[in-house]
């Protein structure tokens, strides 16, 4: 096994209970067992997080930063589309 | 306990910067500074024992090779990735069990020592236990190399098991202290990893090691003139 072709995996860490799982960086591993370990050992080192995902970074499909102007810009000038314009109760406190 | 820690850390932090691939030289580097840490831990509880005034500093860095009282196998070389690996999953296997005796004696600054290292040691023995298997069970060459550390480590191993004047103390004034039970843990995990790892355990046949009683390999001096000159030629460095 050559560390050459071992292959990459993406590192989701959640911080504390509550919280999603956030991109924290990526690694390489034999398998997703030793991603796991990795994981731990390169990303956890600083009381980071109570959970940890990895996942096979060609599992991943993205968008191309190409595609910005036709995905992104359109949602720009679609300010209504933000809930600012509603007074909420009190009660409700923060949202 | 605490010179076992110091010095295996020692050993370990050799490796930083040389690991195989970035993810494991971290990996290699975090569990020397768990010992490290650990080994303070234990050398202060045993300067503050004494009560000379020799804090864990002076104890780690003023003693010569006759007062380490570690287990040999903790001071061999590194040699390559799979005989690291072994070592520390040889130590780690004993390593464990012994401290989870330790949690529950009744003196609480051992069992305060031992409740926290527990949880980094059984951490060390599932990513050494997982490498003896990825390289035992491998590539023919990494089995190879496997059976080739074997032979450098295995020797060393026994000690940790065999019982010595502490033990029997230890046994008396700190139950459940008991070297058997450990002795036999240290087995059934040698056992269950090497079937999985593909590898034969070679006979319970040790080459006899006083360690524990100060007499060392000659390997031994080596680590002290590099870890101890820096505090000896400066005394009052401050970090």
């Amino acid at each position: 096994m050559n560390a050459k072709n071992w292959p990459l995996f993406e590192v989701f860490i959640r911080s504390k209970n509550g919280l999603s799982h956030k991109h924290v960086g990526s690694l390489h591993a034999a398998d997703p067992a030793m991603a796991l370990e990795n994981a731990r050992d390169v990303y956890c080192r600083r009381n980071e997080g109570v959970s940890i995902w990895v996942v096979p970074s060609d599992s991943i499909t993205a968008s191309d930063p190409g595609d910005a102007e036709e995905l992104y810009e359109p949602a720009k000038d679609k300010i209504y589309r933000h809930p600012t314009f509603y007074s909420i109760p009190d009660e409700i406190g923060h949202m | 306990m605490g010179d076992n820690a110091l010095i295996l850390g020692q050993r370990l932090s050799e490796w930083c910067g040389h690991g195989p691939i970035l993810e494991q030289d971290i990996a290699l580097t975090n569990i020397s500074l768990d010992l490290i840490g650990q080994a303070r831990l234990w050398l202060s509880l045993a300067g503050q024992v004494e009560g000379q005034g020799r804090d864990e500093d002076r104890l780690a860095f003023f003693r010569d090779a006759s007062e380490f009282r570690h287990l040999n196998l903790c001071e061999q070389p590194n040699g390559h990735w799979g005989t690291t690996i072994l070592r520390q999953f040889l130590f780690d296997a004993f390593h464990l069990p012994l401290l989870e005796q330790l949690c529950k004696v009744e003196n609480e600054q051992i069992s305060g020592i031992a409740l926290k290292s527990v949880k980094e040691v059984r951490y060390h023995l599932r990513w050494s236990s997982e490498w003896v298997i990825r390289l035992g069970d491998g590539t023919p060459e990494s089995h190879l190399k496997m059976e080739e550390a074997l032979r450098d480590v295995w020797p060393y191993a026994g000690e940790a098991l065999q019982p010595n004047s502490l033990d029997e103390q230890l046994e008396i004034h700190a139950a459940p202290y008991n070297l058997n039970q450990v002795s036999e843990l240290w087995w059934s995990t040698v056992q269950n990893v090497f079937s999985q790892a593909n590898l034969e355990a070679p006979a319970r046949t040790w080459a006899p090691q006083k360690g524990r009683e100060g007499i060392h390999t000659e390997r031994l001096g080596f680590i002290l003139a590099e870890m101890q000159f820096l505090p000896r030629a400066y005394p009052d460095a401050q970090w």
